[in-house]
């Protein structure tokens, strides 16, 4: 199910290649590459409650996460939901019972026999990696109406056999007679029963055996971010969500979820308003014990939950009334040293925006994905690095700072939860609405990718 | 360019069945086809001419005795019996063939000659095979049961169902049942009626396998060759083979069955434990003794009455046949009725949006759902697709695309017309809606929709899993058109429509109304209330009129009483001061936990054990009421007929099955008897006992 990410524009961005080209405005055009194809608009989106893992299996299962905020989301649409042409879903922890989750998804959505789906997978960008593919198929022509989104139940994670044991059970399966099996049988060891758990080996990369929330450890080194300013930061995420979720600010885009015991789920459940510095404080390093900076307090949650968005063709909208939110303007992957990779969002965005030709006060908004507060801040921070801007980004001089005002500002990751597949389409659809709530124009939605990648979306307002 | 019309799937969906040579032979009978495949192997195939499913007809097994003549000339390598019917094998016998019996040796003959039929059948030398899709029953199981060997297509399921028309097996069950599986399995069957689906039928061992449609044709072939495991009996048939072992089982089945049903009411299953008892073993007795108590049984009260009202229950079928259009239903209000209504259409394939302003009640009504369907629903998939059909509504947008809306918020007209305001303008154009409110009258509602030709009444009754019955309530300004499609709604979600004119209480609350307040009375004048609910079940209500009330509420039994007592002229008994207290006070019953009734946590009510034994008089305190409202209604034109009103009344309140419904009661037992009695009783306790004029019309046509 393993989609290569939409190999468009420029698929990798080469700081050499941009070298000396002026990052200053250039001439002010049409604001996609010549050439491109048709508008793209989101019309609508809609996710479930982010649920915190309880150490145990969730009530929800990837796909029974994107039927629960997928139902209500077509049934407000004006359209039938086989009117789409495809469905794309990003997932990264696929449950064996569930190969394909998009498609699987689409049957039980009702959308009918004829629907197609297919599944993308690049870890932490996948449920952004939905919607660039489904932007770039509607605006190649090739198709009017996309369901795109990203499902995750990472509570569902499985526990593996080590290989050992593994190796022993294929022996006794494959022995015919009571001899070799009595003998495969005593060829077991009690360390083989010890189990791996899948999550954490997913969590790892595997070409430096570097755990995330070790790479988040390395680049805040790099750029001399304290434990003091990661926790404050983290503090804040949650103030942030609580105060979305007080003030109405996550209506309609989060809808409730319902479990088979009849439990409902209204919010996003691993907010703690009640968090100070001081219990932040109190907390272990969870990587890098005992001197780390990165803590259970101010990484991102361990977490289920789906999101889904509608993007139509001018075609489509026309056709059924629909209501655009947002077009979808220019997409970009970057990708570099995997034990860096928190700083992929840097690389994608500003490529991103040399192509577009615009500056950081262009953007009025940035979605940027919470995996560690490690990790954002040393984002924030290359980009206030003359060096990091200059040599790494190609630019002709600092980027400049992104202020925490236009930042995550109604919360992120860390305090609601960071399902890997979903996360990238919760980012882009809830920038689309914060923007349009606040009156602003233009916005990124870019995240950082375990194995070393970044990926950057620009939206506008309509 | 071509344009495709079809899908794959339903071009290719009638290419499945696996009939054989017979598929296309045709051989001249009406309802069997015989042919002969290249194996030299008979498919005998039954077809019944002109209907949907096939059953045991006279012609039938006349038709089935030639042919199995000619296979016995035929000599073929083996026989294949299976059923041409895309709904299933066969139902059982034609029910058709026994009402207006009375004559029992004239019964017995016939059953003979049946018998002989299929002890030919059974009789045949070379291997024979019956393959069983969708419903096996009753006769049509007995005809599997005398094939050596049975195969299942999954979704199969086999039963007795005959003693719930007050009968036993009568064509070799009895005997051939209990011969091939656990005797006392067999028994639970033939006493419960029960059906037993493909996988329970598989571990009783019913069936020697268990195939794909696909691979039909194998499976007839290894069953040809012997390769099919073959049944064998249970060693529990050793054991029950000794007197003293059987006659203990034996009274331990009547104690059970006893606790369900009295023997004066429902002599079938008491006949069957000592048909059991006595001849259990020998085959040839026990076929004697069937054929005997068979006819026996079917030419009584009890069993007549009960097929009068399995044609009852086919007429309110009749009424639900066609297509309703609606693939969609939107239920406002999540509460027990609206929850249920929810569940149960979603359960029975169509899309459900379930709405309420209080999420809580709509989350309560998934996880009410998810239990009943893991409870009803045979398999995971099942109930998946259920619960994923059955949409939680938190923003009420499935107006927009819903075929019906089902109102089913509080009982108050003024709630109800707003609902009605806000969600007419959503609805879709051509969109029918419903109020499943249970006594207000449509009148009072329609001002505030803007199409009161799509307007009607949908009156589900509680638990709505149970109760069979919805009536279908029209009013002066419906479209014929909008309750034909409610009638066919109906019949598409599996329950029995009732049209009944828009009048206080419609039919069943107001019969209904006035037997539960007399007993109220009964008990305001010091009379136990176990006596009095066992005078009701004495008469053979499934419960008493106090426990019934605990039952559906007492707040809702107060509202309908008020409603009733006010707009209709006929003196009714006094709401008793106390009860209304008791709703204030929140003792409604048994979804409070306490009402006229205490009840314990599993919601059983605790009675007291040392009540008095009702006289045999108390009974009619309670039911000339309901009888004597019937014939109000159907004076009054509330239902068209005698039939849909003994049908609504047994299939709405659990009125006493085998008494045939109340007007067929009355007319037993008498008219003017009724009418006298209901005199006395007016003499005695006052003008609500008072004969309506409706009975001078019933008795003149009698």
């Amino acid at each position: 199910m393993a989609q290569a990410p939409g190999k468009t524009g420029v698929a990798k961005s080469k700081p050499a290649a941009n070298r000396g080209k002026p990052a200053a405005r250039r001439v002010i055009g049409p604001s996609r590459p010549a050439g491109a194809g048709r508008p793209v608009y989101l019309v609508d989106g809609a996710r479930t409650p982010f649920l915190r893992a309880r150490g145990k299996p969730g009530p929800f299962t990837p796909v029974d996460l994107a039927v629960q905020c997928g139902r209500p989301l077509l049934m407000r649409q004006p359209f039938a939901p086989d009117a789409f042409d495809t469905v794309i879903l990003g997932c990264v922890n696929v449950i064996a019972d569930e190969m394909n989750p998009a498609r699987v998804a689409a049957l039980r959505l009702g959308m009918g026999d004829a629907m197609p789906a297919f599944t993308v997978q690049i870890n932490c960008g996948s449920g952004m990696q939905s919607i660039d593919t489904a932007f770039r198929t509607i605006e190649a022509g090739k198709a009017d109406l996309i369901l795109a989104g990203g499902a995750e139940a990472l509570s569902h994670a499985p526990l593996v056999l080590r290989q050992e044991a593994a190796a022993w059970f294929g022996r006794f399966a494959m022995a015919k007679t009571a001899l070799e099996r009595a003998t495969a049988l005593a060829g077991f060891r009690p360390e083989m029963a010890k189990p791996v758990i899948g999550l954490e080996r997913g969590l790892t990369d595997p070409i430096t055996n570097l755990n995330m929330g070790q790479t988040a450890e390395k680049i805040g080194h790099q750029f001399n971010i304290t434990r003091e300013a990661a926790d404050a930061y983290a503090l804040e995420s949650h103030r942030r969500l609580a105060k979305a979720q007080k003030n109405g600010a996550l209506a309609g885009e989060v809808v409730p979820a319902i479990d088979r015991k009849g439990t409902l789920y209204v919010r996003d459940d691993g907010v703690r308003p009640d968090s100070t510095m001081e219990k932040l404080a109190k907390l272990n390093p969870a990587f890098e014990r005992p001197f780390g900076r990165v803590t259970p307090g101010n990484s991102s949650q361990i977490t289920d939950g789906a999101c889904w968005v509608i993007l139509a063709s001018e075609e489509a909208v026309k056709k059924h009334g629909l209501t655009p939110l947002a077009r979808i303007v220019d997409s970009e992957w970057s990708a570099l040293d995997p034990s860096i990779m928190g700083l992929g969002p840097t690389l994608c965005s500003t490529a991103l925006m040399q192509r577009q030709g615009l500056m950081r006060t262009d953007i009025d908004l940035w979605e940027l994905n919470e995996a560690f507060a490690a990790q954002v801040l040393a984002c924030v921070a290359a980009w206030e690095d003359e060096d990091y801007c200059r040599k790494v980004l190609g630019l002709p001089e600092i980027f400049g700072t992104i202020a925490h005002d236009r930042l995550n500002v109604d919360g992120g990751a860390i305090s609601l939860g960071h399902p890997v597949g979903t996360s990238g389409n919760r980012i882009v659809l809830h920038l689309v609405n914060a923007m349009r709530r606040r009156g602003d124009k233009r916005g990124i939605a870019t995240e950082c990718i375990g194995g070393g990648q970044g990926g950057a979306m620009l939206l506008e307002v309509i | 360019m071509p344009v495709a019309t079809i899908s794959a799937a339903e071009l290719l969906a009638p290419r499945v069945m696996e009939l054989g040579p017979a598929a296309k032979i045709d051989t001249g009978s009406a309802h069997w086809r015989l042919a002969r495949d290249a194996q030299d192997v008979a498919w005998l195939v039954l077809d019944r001419a002109g209907e949907s499913a096939n059953t045991l007809s006279e012609a039938v097994m006349a038709e089935l005795d030639t042919l199995l003549g000619k296979i016995e000339a035929m000599k073929p390598k083996g026989l294949v019996i299976r059923s041409a019917k895309k709904g299933g094998f066969i139902a059982g016998a034609d029910i058709r063939d026994f009402a207006g019996v009375g004559d029992a040796a004239e019964v017995e003959k016939r059953m003979t000659r049946a018998h002989a039929v299929v002890d030919r059948l059974a009789a045949l030398p070379m291997p024979t095979l019956a393959v069983v899709h969708g419903h096996c029953l009753g006769g049509g199981l007995e005809l599997a049961l005398a094939c050596k060997h049975r195969i299942a297509i999954d979704g199969a399921s086999f039963g007795f169902p005959e003693v719930l028309l007050g009968l036993h097996p009568g064509l070799g069950g009895t005997f051939r049942l209990p011969a091939l599986i656990d005797p006392l399995e067999a028994m639970t069957m033939m006493l419960t009626g029960k059906t037993a689906h493909t996988k329970r039928a598989k571990a009783l061992g019913l069936i020697d396998a268990l195939v794909e449609e696909r691979h039909v044709k194998n499976a007839v072939a290894a069953a040809m060759t012997g390769k099919l495991a073959e049944p064998r009996g249970s060693w529990k048939s050793g054991v029950l083979g000794f007197s003293l072992t059987r006659e203990f089982a034996a009274r331990k089945m009547r104690a059970e069955v006893a606790k369900r049903a009295p023997e004066a009411h429902y002599p079938a299953p008491y006949r069957l434990i000592d048909l059991w008892e006595k001849h259990s073993g020998n085959a040839k007795a026990m076929q004697k003794a069937e054929i005997k108590s068979f006819a026996a049984l079917l030419t009584g009260e009890t069993a007549q009455n009960l097929i009068r009202v399995f044609f009852l229950r086919e007429g309110l079928k009749a009424q639900g046949k066609g297509d309703s259009g609606i693939a969609h239903v939107h239920v406002i209000g999540a509460g027990t009725m609206g929850g249920d209504i929810a569940a149960w259409c979603a359960a029975r394939g169509l899309k459900v949006t379930l709405t309420d302003i209080d999420t809580e009640a709509i989350a309560r009504a998934i996880g009410r759902a998810a239990a009943f369907y893991d409870k009803r629903l045979y398999t995971g998939i099942a109930r998946r697709d259920a619960l994923d059909r059955l949409v939680a509504d938190f923003s009420g947008d499935g107006a927009a695309h819903a075929d019906l809306v089902i109102e089913a918020v509080a009982e108050n007209a003024d709630i109800k017309r707003k609902v009605y305001k806000a969600i007419a303008p959503r609805m879709k154009a051509g969109a029918l809606l419903a109020t499943n409110t249970s006594s207000i009258p449509l009148e009072q509602l329609r001002r505030s929709v803007p199409f009161p030709e799509r307007l009607f009444g949908l009156h589900f009754f509680n638990p709505i899993t149970r109760m069979e019955l919805v009536e279908v309530v029209g009013h002066g300004k419906v479209a014929d058109a909008t309750l034909a499609r409610a009638r066919a709604f109906c019949g598409a979600i599996d329950r029995l429509p009732a049209p009944v004119k828009s009048a206080p209480g419609f039919l069943v609350n107001r019969v209904l109304t006035p037997y539960l307040l007399e007993a109220l009375v009964m008990q305001d004048q010091g009379i136990d209330k176990e006596t009095i609910d066992q005078a009701a079940v004495d008469f053979g209500m499934p419960m008493g009129p106090i426990e019934l009330a605990d039952r559906v509420g007492l707040d809702i039994c107060l509202e309908v009483a008020r409603m009733l007592k006010s707009s209709l002229k006929t003196p009714m008994p006094d709401i008793p001061e106390w009860l209304e207290k008791m709703v204030a006070d929140g003792r409604t019953g048994r979804k409070a936990g306490k009402g006229l009734y205490e009840y314990d946590e599993t919601g059983a009510a605790k009675k007291k054990t040392d009540a008095l034994t009702p006289h045999a008089s108390l009974s009619d305190r309670l039911i000339l009421p309901l009888l004597n409202a019937c014939v109000a209604c159907l004076r009054e034109g509330i239902v068209a007929d005698e039939a849909t009103l003994d049908a609504a009344v047994i299939f709405g309140t659990g009125f006493a099955p085998f008494r045939g419904g109340p007007l067929h009661y009355a007319r037993s037992r008498g008219v003017d008897e009724v009418v006298a009695q209901l005199r006395r009783l007016q003499e005695k306790h006052g003008d609500r006992f008072a004969a309506d004029a409706g009975w001078a019309q019933l008795g003149k046509v009698s």
